[in-house]
């Protein structure tokens, strides 16, 4: 397999990653939230950068332990996700802003190309089965928290545990799109094909294919014309996204 | 008989502000306890506390491998949410490990046909709460909480359900713990009521504590209520 083909291949699974991240964060509402929380992986890139080491590692270290302590944050203090994500977020982004130069952030934001590295590439598959093992195997437990609390703790579910490791995976999901849309779009290749998915289906089966398919369409499609236009990719993937969102629209809710 | 529930010196406190305090009360096996009291007084708050879902002092004390079924009293979800009757049903029967068919279970609560299939927000208020009290029922508990199931449903709804209720509890032998407004319905059903009051807070059976004189300093108004032929 050539190395193209490898980044093309693994850029497909980490869009089913993002579907399926997605339907949750879309039905959790936590979109915006969501969306905020991939700006902390900046800090992330920047110190790897200036650490010599490669950026998604910094990054995945970053929205790791940016996941936990807002987490923690919510937990101790009972103030609302979206208020601590926005602090957490703001802060993440002034002090990642400080950690790059001009080239460098402007391919942390939008996503850059660049040879693919074994070390990330085995990185991006394992990562990527985990995060869709996750999503498939809680599926279940996430309906129930979702639908109430109270019904998944009587049910045997550690709730704040779930959260965590939901919050944690849509981090990892994060960490992997990065080089491919960049810190400011990766947010919404998570929310975009969810929320298109749910104007469509009225299943939570037919949501996450759906959304898996509009985010794998995304990606072949944007990456295609990026390669065609000569123009970045992340922007062109977002752009194919959110133009399924609009047609999704012309569609009666069902 | 070891009781389904012990609770000994309950109390609850939101950063200062106390919402019930050294709360003591048993409910034995089989049994049904009416929790009331004016809004605001905690009654929500004491089963989440029930449930280990809010921090809390005091002792709470489940008989050893009790399995709860909860019913809560209104979930705050996206109407559009593409999320099925049957699929909150087979995510309760999967997380539970429970040998449940889901289709009978539906149907015993007149949800079969393509009232299942359709997503829960499209659901009335009525087929709802048949359908919270299906889930609920799923995993066979001993203990089942209900939060004001009737709150949202017509009268003629709220008879049905409150049936569905009883008529389950007999069959089934599980102990009921529900926060009921319906006085009527309570004195008539309930072994015992809870009521958490602004100023005080009282247990006993229904005919020592359905008293106006009682209910007045509880709700801090004169209550009345119509007993209904049985």
């Amino acid at each position: 397999m050539t190395p193209e083909a490898m980044a093309v291949a693994l850029s497909i699974a980490v869009a089913v990653a993002a579907g399926l991240t997605g339907c949750f964060a879309v039905m959790r509402r936590m979109s915006l939230a969501a969306d905020a929380l991939s700006h902390v992986a900046l800090p992330g890139i920047g110190i790897a950068l200036a650490l010599g080491i490669h950026p998604v590692f910094g990054a995945a270290a970053m929205l790791f332990f940016g996941t936990l302590l807002i987490w923690t944050l919510e937990r101790k203090t009972r103030i609302a996700t979206e208020t601590i994500i926005g602090v957490v977020f703001s802060a993440a982004l002034a002090a990642g802003s400080l950690m790059s130069s001009g080239e460098d952030l402007v391919d942390a934001l939008l996503g850059g190309a660049g040879a693919l590295g074994l070390g990330e590439m085995v990185f991006g598959l394992v990562a990527t089965v985990g995060v869709v093992v996750f999503v498939l195997a809680k599926k279940e437990s996430l309906i129930l928290a979702l639908v109430s609390p109270e019904i998944a703790r009587t049910s045997g579910i550690n709730v704040d545990r779930l959260d965590l490791l939901y919050l944690e995976t849509f981090a990892l999901t994060v960490a992997l799109g990065l080089r491919y849309v960049g810190v400011l779009l990766m947010g919404s290749l998570i929310i975009i094909p969810a929320a298109t998915a749910k104007r469509l289906t009225t299943t939570l089966s037919g949501m996450l294919a759906a959304s898996v398919v509009v985010a794998v369409l995304a990606t072949v499609a944007g990456t295609a014309l990026a390669s065609l236009l000569h123009r970045p990719t992340g922007p062109l993937i977002i752009c194919v996204a959110s133009l399924c969102f609009l047609l999704s629209l012309l569609r009666r809710p069902v | 008989m070891e009781p389904a529930l012990e609770v000994e010196d309950l109390t609850v406190t939101f950063g200062r502000f106390s919402v019930f305090k050294g709360l003591t009360f048993r409910v034995a096996r089989g049994s049904s306890l009416a929790v009331i009291g004016p809004n605001g007084a905690g009654k929500t708050v004491l089963f989440k506390a029930l449930v280990g879902s809010i921090p809390f002092q005091g002792r709470i004390r489940w008989a050893q491998g009790t399995r709860i079924g909860y019913v809560p009293q209104k979930i705050d979800i996206d109407r559009d949410l593409p999320i099925t009757g049957r699929d909150v049903l087979q995510a309760k029967k999967a997380v539970t490990h429970a040998a449940d068919d889901v289709g009978a279970a539906l149907q015993l609560v007149g949800l079969d046909g393509e009232i299942g299939e359709k997503p829960i927000g499209a659901l009335s208020g009525g087929q709802f709460q048949r359908l919270l009290l299906t889930v609920a029922l799923v995993g066979r508990p001993d203990v089942l909480l209900l939060d004001e199931p009737t709150a949202s449903v017509d009268e003629p709804g709220q008879e049905k359900l409150n049936e569905l209720v009883r008529r389950v509890q007999q069959e089934r032998g599980l102990t009921v713990l529900l926060i009921s407004h319906d006085l009527s319905v309570v004195y008539q059903h309930a072994t015992n009521v809870l009521c958490l009051g602004r100023q005080q807070t009282c247990f006993g059976p229904p005919r020592t504590i359905l008293t106006p004189e009682l209910l007045e300093q509880v709700y801090g108004s004169p209550m009345r209520f119509h007993l209904h032929d049985a």
